[in-house]
């Protein structure tokens, strides 16, 4: 029997998160594993914290806004803490179709890697995001390529598959905003294996980017300067 | 006595006096507190003693005993903000740590909440 907990980090998704709950719960994975979902609202602003407690979900309900970064840690430490054999993240937005999580979890058994990412980019299908996003990311895939000398091409994805040695790192130390490319230099230099799988990926059916246009030079700034210390830091 | 020097005299001791009632009455931490009252304290020798100003300006080179003042003012208050980040950044740390312990007690008090009304 494996235990799959499945973290949803929250801010103001009171629209979509009945929807992937439901799907969540119709989700069909192979007879030994048992998932269980974990909201974690991030001190919303909107009704989500009321909307997750009427359903059936184990709610970390953060009483200060912590970023995604924090409330993805805090969905790890509960993992940890109850000794989950594996911790996936997917975003509250709708963005990561649970049917998808199939695709995550056999690129796990079939590789073994500590974190397997969803990726949007190795065959293209499904939603690409705009053209300055994908530059965005293309930069991000040769930085990562620099810092970490593998190639991972959605290194921004917040579709991503832990286990239990991840799990461990992650509870330890995860960044605090924007913190899936500075994670990634992280967890590769602890030697976690690291593996990318296509899976695809929707609009957003309700709420907002983290990442948004005005923003997005400083988030730029900020994961490279974040990626850089995390490679010249002593783990 | 110069009028400038009453002036900075006064100043001075105003601060200091000020720094010691913030901390008399908790509202300044005795660590921050120390890099204060030490400046303070030099900014209240160097107001009665005109000569020194000089003194030190001459030892250092400096042509303008005021540059040396500017210079050394300006160098402190870098030092000190790039210190309260540090403090900050610590805080932050600390806050969240805090925020998420208590997020997760929350649930596993829940669950004993639940499980005294059963019994």
């Amino acid at each position: 029997m494996m235990n799959i907990l499945i973290i949803i980090p929250c801010f103001n998704e009171q629209a979509s998160l009945p929807r992937l709950i439901s799907d969540l719960e119709n989700l069909k994975l192979p007879e030994k594993y048992n998932v269980s979902v974990c909201v974690v609202n991030d001190c919303s602003t909107d009704d989500t914290q009321q909307v997750a407690k009427n359903l059936d979900v184990i709610l970390i309900d953060l009483p200060v806004n912590l970023g995604i970064g924090g409330a993805v840690q805090s969905g790890l430490k509960y993992a940890l803490l109850h000794d989950y054999d594996l911790a996936v993240q997917m975003d509250g937005d709708g963005q990561h179709p649970p049917a998808e999580l199939q695709k995550m979890v056999a690129c796990y058994e079939e590789t073994g890697a500590s974190l397997v990412i969803g990726s949007r980019f190795i065959v293209k299908e499904g939603f690409q995001s705009s053209f300055l996003r994908r530059l965005g990311i293309t930069y991000f895939h040769w930085l990562n390529k620099f810092f970490t000398g593998k190639s991972i091409y959605d290194s921004t994805s917040g579709f991503r598959l832990f286990d239990k040695k991840a799990i461990k790192l992650g509870a330890r130390y995860y960044p605090d905003d924007y913190p899936e490319p500075e994670s990634l230099v992280f967890f590769s230099k602890a030697g976690l294996a690291i593996k990318e799988t296509p899976v695809i990926m929707v609009h957003r059916s309700g709420g907002q980017s983290s990442i948004r246009s005005f923003t997005s030079f400083y988030y730029c700034v900020k994961v490279t300067l974040a990626m850089f210390f995390s490679f010249i830091r002593k783990s | 006595m110069l009028r400038i020097q009453i002036i900075t005299i006064i100043a001075s001791l105003a601060f200091l006096f000020l720094v010691f009632r913030m901390v008399v009455k908790g509202r300044l931490r005795e660590e921050y507190s120390i890099i204060w009252l030490l400046f303070t304290g030099i900014l209240v020798v160097f107001s009665f003693w005109e000569k020194g100003l000089l003194l030190v300006s001459n030892l250092f080179g400096i042509y303008l005993p005021a540059n040396l003042v500017f210079t050394i003012s300006i160098f402190i208050a870098l030092v000190y903000l790039l210190h309260l980040s540090v403090v900050a950044s610590k805080l932050q740390k600390q806050n969240k740590l805090l925020a998420q312990e208590m997020a997760l007690m929350k649930i596993e008090m829940e669950k004993m909440k639940k499980e005294i009304k059963i019994k």
